[in-house]
């Protein structure tokens, strides 16, 4: 997972990781974007990221990214919220509290499926959310791509691509020669 | 797009999804801007819209605070009538917030895109609905401080709710569907937040819509996992809609009160519920799109599919009314068909028939394309629906209550000025909560709208035209 958390300088061997964060790309197209993304996959860059105002479909795999698991955790907790609301509602009828109401039975669990099933939803929904939240490490009040210059079009109508300075492959010069070649609006380092 | 400094104007009418000719940053400029100006410069509707909302907001405070020292001797409810204007409230209420859920879950599933402009402020429009409604019960129940009975926590008496009863399902189904409602909306604002950040140039709203947005910038990472949230988070809610609405049918369902009874009622319910909520999306949406110039974004393709769904889903309710009457007939149960004739013929007939002209006559113009394309009808319209489906669950509540199975019980009802406060003060509510709603965010996904655009300017051709997609197809929304 690209998490830019994992960027620590200790581990990287390159010199320039202590200070730079990577080189950033700017592009004015989604379609140069991605274009620039599978040249850079291509060349065998793997620490990279992209940063676009809204999702560019196949942006991910042209990054060369794994597909999110976050659908298996959110069918996870939602069993899990269903099972715990039927096992509570189970718990307080039969065992903790049995109240005989007209003879019916104590567990008479159509009247728990309403539960059941909004429980279901919440914690599947919930995590499905926060889960999403907490993966991206969000909120993270600083990151180091903010410091890329006209940045703040990223969520307007410009496109960035990054190659991390942790990246086996980075190298300053090269690295720059390599985006240049792409036809940027321009190429920036970052720092850290 | 050239966009003038102040008034945004060069709106077009347009049938397609959005008018030709929108780039990214435009769309930015027209949503945002309105938004990022300083409040002193707030139009002057802007004010006179929240001073109405907020002197309403007063009066049903003034109301609220009367009926905690008073108790709810305040209101005309009764013994037979026991459920009243705060049933009926929350019922309308919690029926309006559905079509939110609706255009923002349920749309996106089918892949309607022009769910994208309209989903927003729709979501908004669930939310403080669904404030509205929760409120209706709780202030109902004598001693409102105590609401957290309802919920199973535990407490020194070893007691639980009572699983069984469908007044507490409602406690689950309405707190589900406010909490879910609330991560939806908020998750869809987290992209748009952050574009307001780093357009607004002032340090307040920076940190303001800085603070809001996390920290998001974008990453496609970020996205894919954004986009498969979101997916999901829809794919939820979908269900939960429909059950929200089934849940408070069996409310009166699972009752054996004639004309509560009736298996019909959880899918009637649902029915008349995106029937008062599309009424309410257009009753807000017209003048939205109008006082901030979103012509472009909400076009006339929005007015008139919104007209359509309401249109379609009003006459489902209208059979649902006919239906009742019929089985009610063919049941052959005594009690069944004199509550049909009651509710005809009855001393609240006036109720009866006021709700089959709005809910069945004055939805019959929709036919024409002319008055679902006429913002002024539409208006008028969905107004007239409102109060329609406002008297639907009049006439299902306390109506149904005035007569029960023993004559010697019967009685009447009559609503006192506090009913009447309540319920125009929770609309005050609703409208202070929009007011700041659409002066502090954006009411249009701007994010989602770039990717319509991105779309627009794909299909149109093929090369990569970044500020301009001179568009003059009529139809490529199609798919």
């Amino acid at each position: 997972m690209a998490t830019h958390t994992a960027t620590d300088p200790a581990t990287n061997t390159a010199p320039e990781a202590d200070t730079t964060y990577g080189l950033v790309a700017e592009f004015d197209t989604p379609e140069a974007v991605i274009d620039a993304a599978n040249h850079a996959r291509e060349a065998g860059y793997k620490k990279m990221d992209a940063y676009t105002p809204f999702p560019v479909t196949g942006l991910d795999e042209a990054l060369g990214m794994e597909n999110t698991r976050l659908g298996w955790v959110v069918l996870l907790m939602g069993i899990t919220g269903g099972l715990a609301a039927f096992a509570m509602q189970y718990y307080a009828q039969v065992i903790h509290y049995p109240l005989n109401i007209g003879g019916k039975p104590l567990n008479s669990w159509p009247n728990y499926i309403i539960i059941t099933f909004e429980c279901t939803i919440l914690f599947a929904a919930f995590t499905a959310g926060l889960f999403m939240l907490a993966r991206n490490g969000l909120p993270q009040p600083y990151h180091p791509i903010f410091n890329t210059p006209n940045f703040g079009a990223a969520t307007r109508d410009h496109f960035f691509l990054c190659i991390e300075a942790a990246d086996a492959n980075f190298d300053m010069q090269k690295t720059r020669g390599f985006l240049e070649g792409l036809s940027p609006l321009r190429v920036s380092e970052v720092e850290v | 797009m050239a966009v003038q400094p102040r008034r945004v104007r060069g709106v077009q009418e347009t049938n397609r999804v959005i008018a030709p000719g929108q780039t990214y940053g435009g769309v930015d400029d027209t949503v945002n801007r309105p938004i990022l100006r300083n409040l002193t410069r707030a139009p002057r509707w802007w004010f006179l819209g929240f001073a109405v909302g907020f002197a309403l907001l007063m009066l049903w405070l003034y109301t609220v605070v009367t009926l905690i020292i008073r108790g709810t001797g305040i209101f005309g409810n009764n013994i037979p009538v026991a459920w009243a204007f705060p049933i009926i409230n929350f019922v309308w209420w919690i029926g309006i917030g559905h079509a939110g859920t609706l255009i923002s879950a349920i749309l996106l599933l089918f892949r309607q895109d022009w769910r994208t402009s309209i989903n927003r402020f729709a979501e908004a429009m669930t939310l403080f609905a669904v404030v509205c409604a929760g409120l209706g019960p709780i202030l109902h129940l004598g001693r409102p401080w105590l609401f957290y009975w309802l919920f199973p926590y535990p407490n020194t008496y070893g007691l639980w709710p009572q699983f069984r009863s469908p007044l507490d399902w409602d406690v689950f189904a309405i707190s589900t569907y406010a909490t879910v409602s609330a991560l939806f909306w908020f998750i869809g604002l987290v992209p748009d937040l952050a574009t307001m950040r780093d357009k607004a140039t002032h340090p307040f709203p920076r940190l303001f819509y800085g603070s809001l947005a996390l920290g998001w910038r974008g990453s496609a990472k970020h996205w894919q996992r954004y986009q498969r949230a979101y997916l999901l988070l829809a794919a939820l809610s979908t269900p939960l809609v429909l059950s929200v609405h089934s849940t408070i049918a069996m409310d009166f369902a699972v009752a054996q009160l004639p004309g509560w009874n009736n298996t019909i009622a959880p899918p009637y319910f649902v029915a008349g519920a995106v029937y008062a909520g599309f009424a309410m999306v257009l009753i807000l949406g017209i003048p939205l799109r109008r006082a901030f110039g979103l012509e472009n974004l909400i076009t006339k393709k929005h007015l008139d599919n919104c007209a359509k769904v309401m249109f379609a889903t009003g006459m489902i309710v209208l059979y649902g009314y006919v239906i009742e009457l019929f089985i009610a007939w063919y049941s052959g149960v005594e009690y069944e068909r004199f509550m049909a004739y009651n509710r005809v013929f009855g001393d609240y007939a006036w109720a009866f028939w006021a709700l089959i002209f709005c809910n069945g006559l004055a939805i019959q113009p929709l036919w024409f394309k002319a008055v679902r394309q006429s913002t002024a009808a539409l208006f008028l319209i969905a107004l007239v629906v409102s109060v329609g489906m406002w008297l639907e669950r009049y006439v299902i509540v306390a109506i149904t209550l005035t007569r029960d199975f023993l004559p010697s019980s019967w009685g009447n009802y009559y609503p006192t000025v506090f009913d009447w406060s309540l319920f125009i003060g929770s609309i005050g509510l609703f409208l202070s909560l929009w007011f700041v709603f659409i002066r502090l965010l954006p009411s249009i996904a701007t994010s989602e709208i770039k990717e319509l655009v991105h779309h627009d300017m794909h299909s149109s051709h093929g090369t990569h035209a970044t500020n301009e997609s001179p568009l003059n197809r009529t139809e490529p929304e199609a798919g």
